[in-house]
């Protein structure tokens, strides 16, 4: 090898010229030299390919569970429209449930439509309240008191699900019942108990989108003979606009898909919901009630893996709808 | 000449640290002064209790007595939404808010309740025109005010300022984050413009200072060292360390 050769005439010339002191081509190992010495990976190198390679090796096990979660549910979930030809159109408009009795019974409609009111009517009720909330953390208390409502708000978000369905049966169930008759299960208890869930994830997140608001257009208004609030509605709103509409899709996002509190307050029927007080049965508490009622490969059990994969394209849904929410933010 | 605003004696600390200590000086009406000094010396922090901008700043506690139209700004009577329309203030970084131009300009109106559009379009109009940049932006004015250069966006911000018909228009270093020839237009327009409107400006800059300027101010460290016309203090400042600053010697 002509390198190896080069290499060490240009060292060996260097020694002989005394141009490198020999004890400090010892000291970095040179003195016998060892032509591999550039060329060999480092023990940086190795621990370098070492880290990149444990890295990707995650990712790929993610992507693997991932991709395996999302097949497992399109598969089955598709399985009740290949297999057991229910029609897409049938399942998406008709009421009649009851998958038992085959396939002229697997419509989904009631609990589409139940789904998307509590979701919608818990992020009504939640958003101004959170909206103050966070104004109230941002902008008016003091620091103290900004961080003490944030130990709340954490609070909030720490208490199971369960637990809020424990409340929401106890308390809220028996109150609709005594001021607006019937059972008192139904789309309001299910809202009231989703608004206290889905109000500390907005309000968190608009706390941040009202921090990410600069400082300066605040100056700027005051300095015009803004008062602070005419400055919170015409310009700290207003530039936090964008970030505050993805705070609420993603207390929908969480209203949407929480099952536990929700199964326990709205009733389980799978009926069309004719007020806001007559029982009924969100996509989530339905597949919470009955998965352990069915048969792995019968039409039933199918029928509620496309309620899960129903679900899981309103998941992306969301997050298609943050994003694009979010871009259009930024312009 | 008349003076629009005095003031006497101004003591202002963070807590425990005074960074003012007593600083007495009027203001005469329709005349630009120019506050100088090294960093730090507590130019802009006087420049901001003129229109009461340190008010939000915690631990802070300010003495002394500030006067506009002879009305003690800091008395309990006195209307901070009011004072602010009548002294108005232009920052060091221009701050468009992100609308667009004429919602920019008109800011101030809306927040004054006008409602009438064309005593607004009117405003908007003449005030872009007195910062000197209407022929610029006449034809966009829907156009968000962010989309411009730094230069125009000070001068939107300047134009903002104006729109409110201030008595007195405070600046804080306007033209520090710009480069020279959008800080040179900015020069231009003050000038044109000292003949209507009382300005009070913080810089950095001698030269501009100099240039523009009837009177100039020199404070070090929380003290007024020097205060009197432009002309006088640059040829022939009284005291030795207003000339080592002016000189460049330090600073």
């Amino acid at each position: 090898m002509n390198n190896k050769q080069d290499l060490k005439q240009v060292v060996n010339q260097a020694l002989a010229e005394q141009k490198v002191p020999h004890v400090k081509l010892k000291k970095i190992g040179v003195d016998k030299v060892n032509v591999e010495r550039l060329t060999k990976p480092s023990k940086e190198t190795r621990q370098e390919y070492w880290g990149k390679g444990l890295t990707y090796a995650a990712i790929i096990l993610i992507i693997a569970l991932v991709v395996s979660i999302i097949g497992f549910i399109a598969v089955r979930g598709l399985s009740t429209f290949l297999q057991n030809h229910v029609n897409v159109f049938h399942f998406l408009t008709s009421t009649d449930w009851d998958p038992g009795e085959g396939k002229n019974y697997v419509g989904a409609a009631a609990m589409i439509v139940t789904s998307f009111a509590v979701t919608i009517l818990a992020a009504l009720v939640a958003t101004p309240f959170a909206i103050a909330v966070a104004l109230f953390m941002t902008e008016y208390s003091s620091k103290k008191g900004g961080h003490f409502l944030q130990t709340v708000m954490e609070l909030l978000v720490g208490i199971p699900s369960v637990v809020y369905g424990f409340l929401g049966l106890t308390i809220i169930v028996p109150l609709i019942r005594n001021i607006f008759g019937g059972t008192g299960f139904g789309i309001l208890s299910a809202t009231l108990v989703l608004f206290v869930m889905v109000l500390p994830t907005i309000t968190s997140l608009t706390v941040d989108s009202l921090n990410a608001v600069p400082n300066h257009y605040r100056q700027a208004s005051a300095a015009l003979g803004a008062t602070h609030w005419q400055t919170i509605y015409k310009v700290v709103l207003r530039v936090a606009a964008p970030r505050i509409m993805t705070a609420v899709i993603f207390g929908m996002a969480r209203a949407f898909g929480e099952a536990l509190a929700v199964q326990m307050v709205i009733g389980n029927a799978v009926l069309m919901p004719y007020n806001l007080v007559s029982p009924s049965a969100t996509l989530t508490s339905q597949l919470t009630s009955q998965m352990g009622n069915t048969v792995m490969g019968t039409l039933p059990n199918n029928a509620l893996w496309s309620l899960a994969l129903l679900l899981l394209i309103m998941a992306l849904f969301f997050n298609f709808l943050v994003r694009f929410v979010g871009k259009k933010g930024q312009k | 000449m008349t003076n629009i605003m005095t003031a006497s004696d101004v003591h202002l600390s963070y807590g425990p640290v005074e960074a003012l200590h007593g600083i007495s000086m009027n203001f005469e009406e329709k005349e630009l002064t120019a506050l100088l000094g090294p960093s730090g010396c507590g130019k802009s922090t006087f420049l901001r209790c003129l229109n009461r901008m340190n008010d939000d700043i915690d631990n802070i506690k300010i003495t002394g007595k500030i006067t506009f139209e002879d009305e003690d700004i800091y008395g309990s009577k006195m209307d901070l939404v009011k004072l602010r329309k009548e002294v108005g203030m232009v920052f060091q970084q221009p701050t468009p808010f992100p609308f667009s131009i004429y919602n920019n300009v008109a800011y101030g109106l809306h927040l004054a309740g006008v409602k009438d559009k064309s005593i607004i379009d009117q405003r908007v109009e003449e005030s872009l025109k007195q910062a000197a940049i209407w022929n610029e932006v006449k034809d966009d004015l829907n156009k968000n005010a962010q989309a411009l250069s730094g230069g125009q966006q000070q001068r939107i911000c300047i134009a903002r300022a104006l729109a409110v018909h201030p008595k007195v228009v405070l600046l804080d270093e306007p033209t520090s984050a710009l480069d020279p020839i959008s800080s040179s237009e900015i020069e231009e327009t003050l000038l044109s413009l000292k003949h209507e409107f009382t300005f009070i400006m913080v810089t950095h800059n001698l030269q501009q200072a100099s240039r523009i300027s009837d009177k100039t101010a020199f404070l070090m460290n929380g003290d007024l060292i020097e205060y009197g016309s432009t002309e006088d203090m640059f040829i022939n400042p009284k005291k030795q360390i207003t000339s080592d600053y002016l000189n460049g010697r330090f600073g």
